[in-house]
């Protein structure tokens, strides 16, 4: 393994540059392990991209040094925080990890290029242990549509997981303003196809061909209240949420309580039961009240971007508020005209008397296109049709 | 002919942390040390550089300030969604294709049908084909698309296109490439991990003052004093929907100055907060008191 450009005499003691050479090589390996221990994605190509930037800067100035590493490992405004983190772990009292595992034998480089990996906990069982495998039988299937998530055993959990992933694979689409070619005849045509076709024809254009619209999926947020009271439906929203999470990219999920928290990334990944957990543990106020006017008001402040571009918002919660009714109406005034829809989710809304008498509810449904209940499976199909019909 | 006593100055080189700062400060834009070290090191390893930031920081005047220092050719891709190689390398002149093809007689052979003189050069063509040094500024990739990413990617990777109908054409020299991105979206991992990464924040009081200085030589220091503190207690509010940003801090200083005597600040407030809510708030808490 050649050493990096680093090692190479430049003026000076060949073998003290070396030997200095040894010492960055293996610091910057444990920086980039470390930095994967926080969640950072960061390959070879940057480590040895590291490498060549400590070479044109003066690498013996140390905050020099420190922002060229920064700007070279970290990729975006997430990554800045954990590599301030990373840095300080490694740098700051020269701590190595991985000094005792089996893979210390290797060499810093090969640690830092093998590929990090989730284990699955051993501890953790896939679904509970009494949990019965519901036949595929229609009848039941059907009960299990219709069933109130309030009411669900831990088996008719499980059983739903499959169902709520189908259906999290439908998604509202949007026109997009990239085009396509198109067998129809449209209004845009297609000169280049048109060109290529005529050189058939001896140069004359006999056979003319079109573009055409080309759709896209429509940018979902999801937000979920998950006070004491929603927790059933959170739970079940949530699984939607993820499953829709790990089906494609355009989804945003954020949970609130008294505080908005976005969960997204940790709902990333295959494993269901971990990415639940995950969301679970960053989350903190899971049954402290809420406070639905503030969480919007971060919503609209600091995720605005995300959420305008005419992306679908889907709230679920069922209105009891202790906050500022006033505060409500204005955000909620806010999100409308960011958002392409915005839909409310609430389970009290599945009773067919129902009216939203509520402070909360009263301040936030003139500025909802759609108020649903959310409350089942069946409900939750109404939802994606209504999503798709946007 | 112009007289050739008057020597024009001749592009700065860098190749060093201080000689960015230097040459971005000649050209007006003042940026701090962590700024001037990663453009540094991306005209020293050629790397790509994405800049993120706010609204209204000065990301694309990055480009601009680079390019006027070191006297190469600034060229600029704004992205939007549905940019695609027609619009960002290269298209066919169809109109021409099809006169030539009728002005021919009989068949017209397809090696002088796809020629040069027909290719229109969009701005990533122009950048690699140039003579010259190039500074390309590829604008709110953020815009853009999963689809254009995946070209830009491997753009950013050879620096040569291929026309099917001409080859591949490779770049003479690399340009420096600067992308900027507002954070509406996620750039893909395999972009972002290609560039050089930095965000830019607002600047602080004091360098700010000396931007509004550079940018609006003559306007005096009380004005600019006032201005600059008016903004920071601004952006301290922490609920407006939408916070000032560097570009506005100048334009509210040259509406002061326009003005005269006869403007306050709370009156021209339409020059630094573009959102109703905001204006309204900011007057009813009496935020710009004092200032």
């Amino acid at each position: 393994m050649s050493e990096p450009a680093l090692a190479t005499a430049r003026d000076g003691d060949t073998g003290r540059l070396a030997a200095a050479g040894d010492g960055v090589t293996g610091r910057l390996g444990a920086l980039v392990a470390e930095l994967r221990a926080r969640g950072a994605r960061v390959g070879v190509g940057e480590l040895l991209a590291a490498h060549r930037a400590l070479d044109a800067i003066d690498a013996s100035a140390r905050p020099d040094a420190r922002l060229a590493l920064r700007a070279v490992l970290s990729c975006d405004h997430a990554d800045l925080a954990r590599f301030d983190a990373a840095f300080v772990a490694v740098f700051g009292d020269g701590r190595a990890p991985g000094r005792d595992t089996p893979l210390s034998e290797l060499g810093a480089i090969e640690r830092a290029a093998l590929p990090s990996m989730g284990m699955p906990d051993a501890a953790g069982a896939p679904a509970a242990p009494d949990a019965e495998r519901v036949p595929a039988a229609y009848s039941a299937v059907e009960l299990l549509r219709e069933k109130d998530f309030a009411r669900y055993t831990a088996a008719e959990t499980v059983a739903a997981r499959e169902l709520i992933a189908r259906l999290a694979r439908r998604h509202p689409r949007r026109r997009s303003r990239r085009m396509h070619r198109s067998h129809r005849r449209t209004h845009t045509p297609d000169l280049r196809g048109t060109v290529r076709a005529s050189l058939r024809t001896g140069g004359e254009p006999v056979y003319r061909r079109w573009r055409g619209p080309t759709t896209r999926p429509r940018p979902v947020v999801l937000v979920c209240d998950v006070s004491g009271s929603m927790s059933p439906y959170a739970r079940m929203l949530l699984q939607y949420t993820q499953a829709s999470v790990a089906a494609r990219r355009r989804v945003e999920a954020f949970a609130f309580g008294t505080r908005l928290t976005r969960i997204t990334f940790e709902l990333t990944g295959r494993d269901h039961d971990r990415a639940l957990e995950r969301a679970a543990a960053a989350v903190t106020d899971f049954s402290g009240g809420t406070r639905i006017g503030e969480a919007l008001a971060e919503l609209n402040r600091v995720h605005g971007r995300r959420v305008g571009r005419g992306a679908v918002v889907v709230i679920l919660s069922d209105g009891w508020d202790r906050g500022d009714p006033e505060q409500l109406a204005a955000e909620m005034a806010r999100l409308r005209r960011a958002a392409h829809r915005v839909v409310w989710l609430n389970p009290l809304a599945a009773h067919p008397d129902y009216e939203p008498l509520t402070r909360g509810m009263r301040a936030a449904v003139p500025h909802t296109d759609e108020l649903l209940a959310g409350n089942s499976i069946a409900s939750l199909e109404q939802l994606a049709d209504r999503l798709e019909a946007m | 002919m112009p007289p050739d006593d008057v020597a024009t100055p001749a592009p700065v080189e860098i190749d060093s942390i201080e000689s960015a700062g230097a040459a971005l400060a000649g050209q007006g834009y003042l940026a701090d040390r962590a700024l001037s070290l990663v453009v540094d090191l991306a005209v020293v390893l050629e790397s790509p550089l994405l800049l993120e930031g706010e609204a209204g920081v000065g990301k694309t005047e990055v480009a601009r300030a680079l390019a006027a220092a070191l006297k190469a050719r600034l060229i600029r891709l704004q992205c939007h969604e549905g940019i695609d190689v027609h619009h960002a390398v290269y298209d066919w002149d169809y109109a021409r294709q099809l006169l030539a093809l009728r002005a021919a007689e009989g068949g017209v052979d397809e090696g002088e049908l796809f020629d040069r003189r027909f290719l229109l050069r969009r701005p990533l063509l122009e950048a690699l084909e140039s003579e010259e040094r190039v500074v390309l500024l590829i604008d709110e990739i953020d815009r853009a698309d999963d689809e254009f990413e995946a070209f830009l990617l491997e753009f950013l990777a050879d620096f040569a296109v291929t026309v099917p109908e001409l080859g591949t054409i490779a770049a003479r020299r690399r340009p420096i490439v600067i992308l900027t991105s507002n954070r509406t979206r996620e750039l893909h991992d395999a972009l972002k991990r290609r560039c050089l990464y930095h965000w830019i924040d607002y600047p602080n009081a004091e360098r700010e003052r000396a931007i509004v200085r550079s940018r609006l030589p003559g306007v005096p220091e009380a004005i600019a004093a006032r201005v600059v503190e008016a903004v920071g207690k601004l952006r301290e509010l922490g609920d407006l929907y939408k916070l000032p940003g560097v570009g506005e801090t100048i334009v509210w200083a040259q509406a002061l100055l326009a003005l005269g005597d006869a403007a306050s600040l709370e009156e021209t407030l339409g020059a630094a907060l573009k959102v109703h809510e905001d204006v309204l708030r900011v007057r009813e808490r009496g935020v710009l008191d004092g200032v």
